[in-house]
């Protein structure tokens, strides 16, 4: 077959720019043929070299005693929990195949963070997701999050991992770029741990999984492009289709395959397929590998070199066996009915060997190709908006004269709203694991012995008893702070995430992030970039949380501009005995309710209306400065509350946010659930004194950092304020749960809510938009 | 509401027995509710053990647990595949035996498949899946899966599920409610049987039955799911305690 020849149109095709085509040439020291320039196209792209962001993630801190595998080493970051136990956790981004096909591209990003996870050896557990859309009175956004919903829930409930918790927000910045974020917890022993590495030379290398096809083709060029009106029709070919069943079987058979020992390496064939998953194993096994494609299972005629190399299908893993140890994948493979073949071996001249029919297609340096990618130092310019935003003062608006109205206003605003639309799709419950289920500040999970993969038969501790652990998640973001001020708000990403594990119970362990931007050639954006990492950097490290790694999503724009600058942050932690699990919902009558930090940041010039969702509800305004992060005050009140909590009088913890203190004291009424149409509500008096010279809407609504509500019993009313005396956290009474009315008292002024009202529009507002 | 989790509270709430039961746990190709009913026989103080879908013997089980899951990818329709699995001629045989057999969710749907229970579950009507906890009324109490909930009898317990709305033509129903067949159906939190309270539509409100001889049961909740309080309900176990009552009283 004749080969085209590599014209400078082709190598733009392939989104290399001619001083990389250059840099090709000085690797190989000849031209590429089309397949070899395919590969480049691929491992060179942003989404798998991470060639515009590597210099600024270096910035993340990645180590603690507890870290295992650190960030950058393997396909996720493993943390110890005790007991010989870890957790791999990761998140990752699907938002471009999202964008062109809903469903598909939501449902294979869960599929390609679950295998990324059990590729390390440990058992998927879990799995929680962010996700942003436009405003949606758009039919077209209200397509978008329909789809991804149903994408989610299909791969995740047919797999059989809860989806137990996360995010959904609603602005007109991602219009036509949704942002599709998905988290995957498993668990493992220490020993237990797989490399994806590809050592011993002369080790076989078997592919296991459904056959290759033609979907998916180039998906992670298509991913570092950005996206235009011709995106969905040109590009639907890109978004890959998965198979939640196939990788149900592919996982269950790997994790027994780990358990005999005879394997030596493992990759799944994620981004770029088949060509990452060869040469990055190679890559750090420091050896050649060899593979023949016509080995390789087909499901289309007639496929190229090309095709099955770039081919992103789904399902598909690369086992590199012991040498004599190839029958126990024939027998695993055989019994859970999965297509296998042996398709290489390992060789010790590092190089990616690649042939069809015995015809060499592909030659190839492995560690050039996987660790060699150009790396860039992008322009960074702080963008001109910032000079009006920041100006921002709240003088500019009037106060609120209507708080009632207001209230019931960002209740019902999808941002704000009950998420029960989308998460009564997510099967939550599977696996006996949820302890605290969605619609809490974090996700609760409960590992026991079957949570993990089984051990050798011949294992000693085989039958041993495996201790509980109780596990908290959140994954939090706010690209509005973001926007208004990269580094606050890249903070800010971290500290709410702490701050929701604390109101849990829980110490952090480790965090992931996925960093969704715009177009990094862009010195404005590259800037929002470089700052938002310095702000997660900084925060990650004061809460000792390291990176345990994460996904890098650029181009995220269409002609209409960019998405908001927008980090999302994934934070795990550990909760020491299960009578420490605290959920965000008032108990009982008569329990005092305390409010803990400021009521307004004194030192903050907006006054928490910075940047916060009353501003732009009520006033059609993203401008001001993001409420600030004061580290030390955060860590020091995550910390006391984690005492309280330990001492056994805090009956409900719900930290500040999106809507401020009144929407968070609303949803501490409203937001526990017995079960079907039978809500668990509970008014509360609130008397919010001492507030002289605030103003209205900021004491109601604004943003400002560091608080939590607690309730605790009345006996306790008085240890718990002496103690935040002594430890210096702004403590006050501001009032008792029981009723049903939330009543805000504010100097003369009361204001009223019955909880039936406020709980019908928060809990039901979604559903009236998507089901009417 | 006190909504203290009753961590040290979960013992089984049926006293172990001399004799320790054994379970069988059919396991299918995507069967994901698998591992959740050995979890939910042992908190019973029992045993409970895998069957491979290609075994075509038992060995010698007390009851057999059909789980929940997606057997066979959901591939053509729910259940159809799995209901030609070699394991599921064995467990004919026992149901034919009179052996308790206990279909949930997926397992429901196979044994509908099968013939071993009347009717079929269709999509849920509002063509969504649906996972939420929900409240089941006991019919009755006079089968092997009921009788340690009287009739009216709610249990909290959760769904998770896409085709879990249960039809019957009324010649059927008819027949159903002759036999006593109904065992569960979805009511609000106060019992009452209403249509705001059903999350898939099925007919009647059905949530469960069982077949004209009673030894074989399914149902579309999850009580495997709902056998720890710290896991949201322990309800599941009142369940479970039926059949072992069952078993340990025929013995």
């Amino acid at each position: 077959m004749p080969e085209s020849p590599i014209t400078p149109a082709l190598i733009q095709q392939h989104n290399l720019t001619p001083e990389e085509y250059q840099l090709i040439l000085e690797q190989l020291g000849r031209e590429p043929n089309l397949t070899e320039l395919g590969i480049f196209s691929v491992m060179w792209s942003e989404h798998c070299s991470y060639k515009n962001t590597r210099p600024l993630l270096k910035g993340f801190p990645t180590r603690t005693p507890r870290v295992l595998v650190p960030a950058g080493e393997e396909n996720a970051g493993v943390i110890d929990i005790g007991d010989g136990l870890a957790v791999a956790f990761k998140i990752e981004s699907h938002n471009h195949p999202s964008a062109v096909e809903p469903f598909q591209g939501a449902a294979t990003g869960v599929g390609g963070i679950i295998r990324d996870i059990f590729t390390m050896g440990a058992r998927p557990v879990c799995a929680i997701n962010s996700l942003r859309f436009g405003n949606l009175d758009s039919a077209e956004v209200r397509r978008l999050f329909r789809g991804v919903v149903a994408g989610i829930g299909h791969y995740g409930n047919c797999f059989g991992i809860p989806t137990v918790a996360g995010e959904v927000f609603f602005d007109e910045s991602y219009e036509g770029n949704p942002l599709v974020n998905a988290f995957c917890l498993g668990v493992l022993r220490h020993e237990q741990i797989a490399r994806g590495a590809a050592k011993g030379i002369g080790n076989p290398v078997f592919y296991v999984g459904p056959a290759t096809g033609r979907d998916g083709l180039a998906g992670a060029a298509f991913a570092s492009q950005d996206l235009t009106e011709e995106s969905a029709s040109q590009q639907r070919g890109a978004v890959q289709v998965g198979d939640p069943f196939m990788e149900k079987l592919c996982m269950e058979a790997c994790l027994e395959l780990l358990a005999t020992g005879a394997v030596a390496g493992i990759q799944d064939m994620g981004a770029a397929g088949l060509t990452c998953s060869t040469c990055e194993t190679a890559a750090r096994g420091g050896t050649g590998i060899e593979i023949e494609l016509n080995k390789v299972p087909q499901r289309a005629p007639d496929m190229t070199p090309y095709e099955i190399m770039l081919s992103e299908s789904q399902e598909r893993m690369l086992i590199i066996v012991h040498k004599g140890r190839e029958d126990e994948v024939k027998r695993i493979f055989d019994k859970w009915d999965l297509p296998w073949s042996e398709i290489g071996m390992v060789a010790d001249h590092g190089r990616m060997i690649v042939r069809n029919h015995g015809i060499t297609v592909a030659d190839l340096p492995a560690a050039k190709l996987a660790d060699e990618a150009p790396i860039y130092h992008r322009e960074a310019v702080q963008p001109a908006y910032l000079e009006t935003t920041r100006q921002w003062r709240p003088d500019q608006i009037h106060d609120t004269q209507d708080p009632e109205s207001d209230l019931m206003a960002l209740l019902q605003s999808p941002s704000i709203a009950s998420k029960n639309w989308v998460f009564r799709q997510y099967d939550y419950t599977v696996r006996n694991g949820t302890v605290v289920k969605p619609g809490s500040d974090a996700a609760v999970i409960r590992i026991k012995k079957d949570s993990l993969p089984d051990l050798p038969e011949d294992a000693p501790n085989r039958h041993a008893e495996v201790p509980e652990k109780f596990l908290a998640m959140s994954v939090d973001g706010n690209g509005s702070y973001v926007y208004l001020d990269p580094y606050e708000g890249g903070k800010s990403a971290v500290v709410e995430a702490a701050r929701n594990l604390a109101c849990s119970g829980a110490v952090p362990l480790g965090t992931t992030d996925n960093l969704n931007f715009g177009n990094p050639h862009h010195p404005e954006l590259f800037w929002q970039l470089k700052e938002a990492v310095r702000g997660l950097a900084d925060a990650c490290t004061h809460f000792e949380a390291p990176v345990t790694g994460g996904n890098v999503s650029l181009y995220n724009q269409n002609p209409r501009g960019a998405i908001d600058p927008t980090p999302t942050v994934a934070m795990v932690g550990l909760i020491e005995k299960p009578e420490h699990i605290t959920t965000q919902w008032f108990k009982d009558a008569e329990d005092v309710i305390i409010l803990l930090g400021e009521a307004v940041d004194a030192q903050d010039a907006c006054q928490g209306l910075g940047g916060s969702a009353y501003l732009k509800l009520k006033h059609g305004l993203k401008t001001g400065l993001p409420p600030r992060c004061h580290l030390d005050r955060e860590k020091s009140l995550h910390g006391a509350l984690r005492g309280w909590i330990a001492q056994g009088i805090v009956k409900s913890a719900h930290d500040c946010s999106e809507g401020g203190l009144a929407v968070a004291l609303a949803e501490c009424c409203i937001s526990g659930e017995k079960a079907r149409h039978d809500p668990h509500l509970i008014g509360a008096t609130i008397n919010l004194m001492g507030q002289e010279g605030l103003r209205l809407d900021s004491l109601l609504f604004g943003e400002s950092q560091g608080r939590i509500i607690l309730t605790v019993p009345q006996a306790f009313q008085g240890k718990c304020l002496e103690q935040a005396k002594i430890l210096g956290i702004p403590a006050q009474v501001i009032g008792t749960t029981g009723g049903d009315h939330l009543s805000i008292q504010v100097q003369d002024k009361s204001y009223r809510w019955s909880v039936g009202q406020l709980h019908d529009g928060w809990f039901n507002s979604i559903h009236r938009i998507m089901d009417a | 509401m006190t909504d203290t989790l009753q961590v040290s509270n979960d013992s089984p709430s049926h006293k172990s027995s001399s004799k320790q039961l054994q379970f069988g746990v059919v396991q299918f190709p995507g069967s994901n509710s698998d591992q959740d009913c050995i979890h939910a026989v042992e908190t019973m103080g029992h045993r409970a053990g895998y069957l491979w879908h290609k075994e075509t013997q038992l060995g010698n089980l007390d009851a057999i647990l059909v789980p929940g899951g997606f057997s066979y990818g959901d591939y053509l329709r729910a259940g159809a595949i799995a209901r030609l699995s070699p394991v599921m001629k064995a467990v004919a045989d026992f149901a034919e035996n009179g052996g308790l057999v206990l279909g949930i969710c997926n397992g429901f749907q196979i044994l509908c498949e099968a013939g071993l229970l009347p009717g079929a579950l269709i999509r849920n009507r509002s063509l969504q899946f649906r996972s939420e906890f929900v409240h089941l009324r006991v019919v009755h109490d006079q089968s092997p899966f009921t009788s340690q909930t009287p009739e009216g009898t709610l249990l909290r317990v959760p769904i998770a599920h896409g085709e879990g709305c249960y039809f019957a033509d009324q010649e059927t129903l008819q027949e159903m409610k002759a036999n006593r067949q109904i065992l569960w159906q979805y009511a609000t939190a106060d019992g009452a049987l209403e249509d705001h309270a059903n999350p898939n539509g099925s007919v009647e409100h059905i949530a469960g039955i069982c077949s004209k001889h009673g030894n074989v049961a399914g149902l579309m909740p999850h009580p495997e799911r709902a056998c720890q309080n710290l896991i949201g309900s322990q309800d599941g176990q009142r369940l479970f305690s039926g059949i072992v009552d069952h078993l340990t009283q025929s013995s």
